[in-house]
């Protein structure tokens, strides 16, 4: 079963883990190698950490040296062709900076234009990836503690899984009205699988010799679920979390392109393309890749603090 | 801790693992049981622990037949790397044990700290399992089975996978807690030496199917043991000459090889 590929069709493909019923420790070290570049060996304290951390440091810059050589060929691309849809990209950020990021200091920058679109569309976000994450994480448990659970919920899931999660969104706009309500239903219902397929999964495939230990040590349920299950599936949990992320920026976007929205970044991006107004609508492409991005690293981050530590050898 | 098994039989399936064995430790014995690999020696530990029910005959604990795992009993598994929770410091690991007691935490970890002690960890508490080597893991494992004073502890090859040197420090760590705790050891292993020294007592299981005990022999040797005088003593020779006979003339026969003169 590869649920770690689960959703790969996004576009956002970052967090997609190809690590197949390995248990906690290829997702480890998938996860490891994804982030090795980022903070030197923070999270290897040993071996590893001091022979790569000057390494590290070498890789770092030769990655910032793409992205500046990328931009800058973009940059001259665009200058020479001279194109109205296609602005330079120094166009384009000055252009978001005056959008969104011109406010007054109290208010940390943040425009009327950024207060009214962008805060809406992170709250939605957030509070369907939240949704997703706690609901998903639940009911991975419930189902992958029980081998018979398992095998009669597997399918509904993989069915669940399968749907296009954007073809979801008439459903809700039917059944829930435009709205935010229906945004965050749909972010939520969309998110929900990966975690939860993910967290069975990962539930699943706990230690057998920890769990006899467990049951020498005669643990209570909830202690055998905080100290054994819920730790020992984490590295699977952040895979499925990985993959929601994406999802939840993708039908972010989605739900707030239909007629109707209000506000929001993809009300922006719709809005901006009837107007013809080039510049916003790169702009809004520009921040939904920065938020992306800095979404996903801000997870890993929090991975690398709570997996990373303990499972070089687990 | 008085350990009793009744004709105790157990089988996955169609296949008979163990039958018929009855047997009975006293308390404060440490009884090996020694029997070539796949015999079922964990199989029996496991039903021992009340990890599995018996499939026919009995388990008892001073006469309290087991049906889930008893009170006052540890066990230490052989793999300690999979056995201790790596996402838990070593203290905390060691005092996972504590916390059916209803101790406040700094309690559980205090007396953690003072068992680490005694099996020589001083001061590798704040650490994590994976930042020590393998003997010290297995020292993990048995402050983990000590913490609560067990009357009853099982030890399923516990020290199988580690090098000589680490292995004979252990067996001395062991005999000396048995000394000192007097509880109820069964200690399964394959090393006929490893058996002999560390024994009051020494059984060894037929190969499998059906395994059962071939030899129940005591081990004489003085309660005080020392690696090098005990193992060279000629009774400790002669006890573990008597052990190899019973666990070798158990083996199957290699398949008779055709020989060219006759």
């Amino acid at each position: 079963m590869d649920t770690g590929a689960a959703g790969g069709a996004g576009g956002c493909g970052a967090a997609v883990n190809g690590t197949r019923g390995g248990g906690p420790k290829p997702a480890t070290a998938a996860a490891r190698s994804r982030s090795g570049g980022g903070g030197g060996g923070g999270g290897a304290p040993r071996g590893g950490a001091t022979k790569g951390a000057g390494s590290a440091w070498r890789h770092l810059l030769l990655r910032l040296a793409v992205l500046v050589l990328v931009f800058a060929v973009w940059q001259l691309a665009a200058e020479a062709h001279g194109s109205v849809y296609f602005p330079p990209p120094g166009r384009i950020a000055h252009h978001m900076y005056e959008l969104w990021f011109s406010g007054p200091v109290r208010r940390v920058f943040l425009t009327d234009a950024a207060v009214a679109d962008v805060l809406p569309s992170l709250g939605r976000m957030a509070a369907g990836f939240g949704m997703a994450a706690v609901a998903g994480i639940a009911l991975g448990v419930a189902v992958g503690r029980s081998r018979r659970a398992y095998a009669l919920c597997n399918p509904v899931l993989q069915f669940a899984r399968a749907v296009p999660p954007p073809a979801l969104v008439p459903v809700f706009v039917v059944v829930l009205d435009l709205g935010t309500q229906m945004q965050i239903a749909s972010i939520a219902f969309s998110a929900v699988w990966p975690v939860l397929i993910n967290t069975a999964e990962g539930v699943r495939n706990t230690d057998p010799l920890r769990l006899d230990v467990a049951a020498v040590l005669r643990l209570h349920p909830v202690e055998r679920l905080w100290l054994l299950l819920l730790p020992s599936a984490l590295p699977r949990i952040f895979a499925g979390l990985r993959l929601s992320l994406s999802l939840s920026l993708i039908l972010m976007v989605f739900s707030e392109l239909l007629p109707g929205s209000a506000n929001g970044i993809g009300f922006t991006l719709t809005d901006a393309q009837s107007r013809s107004d080039l510049p916003t609508v790169w702009a809004a492409l520009l921040l939904l890749g920065i938020l992306g991005y800095l979404l996903n690293t801000a997870l890993l981050a929090a991975e690398r603090r709570l997996v990373g530590r303990g499972r070089s050898t687990a | 801790m008085t350990l009793r098994l009744d004709s105790l039989g157990q089988r996955y399936g169609e296949q008979v693992v163990l039958h018929g064995i009855d047997l009975t430790v006293p308390d404060g014995q440490l009884l090996c049981v020694v029997g070539p690999s796949g015999c079922g020696k964990s199989t029996l530990l496991r039903t021992v622990a009340g990890l599995q029910p018996a499939y026919e005959g009995s388990v008892s604990i001073d006469g309290t037949p087991v049906t889930g795992v008893p009170d006052q009993l540890a066990v230490v598994f052989q793999d300690y790397g999979r056995s201790l929770f790596p996402w838990l410091t070593v203290r905390d690991n060691v005092a996972l044990p504590l916390r059916r007691r209803g101790l406040p935490r700094a309690e559980r970890r205090e007396q953690a700290e003072r068992i680490l002690e005694r099996v020589g960890l001083e001061g590798a508490g704040r650490r994590h399992p994976w930042q020590l080597s393998g003997g010290m893991q297995q020292r993990v494992a048995i402050a983990r089975a000590l913490v609560c004073h067990p009357s009853l502890l099982l030890m399923d090859e516990p020290f199988g996978s580690l090098d000589a040197q680490t292995r004979e420090d252990l067996e001395d760590l062991l005999l000396e807690v048995h000394r000192s705790d007097g509880a109820t050891i069964v200690f399964v292993t394959h090393d006929i030496d490893e058996s002999v020294y560390v024994a009051d007592r020494v059984v060894v299981l037929s190969p499998g199917p059906a395994s059962h005990p071939v030899l129940d022999l005591p081990v004489t040797l003085p309660a005080e043991r020392d690696q090098i005088t005990t193992r060279g003593l000629p009774e400790f020779v002669a006890l573990r000459a008597e052990v190899g006979r019973a666990v070798r003339g158990s083996e199957p026969k290699a398949p008779a090889h055709p020989d060219p003169r006759p």
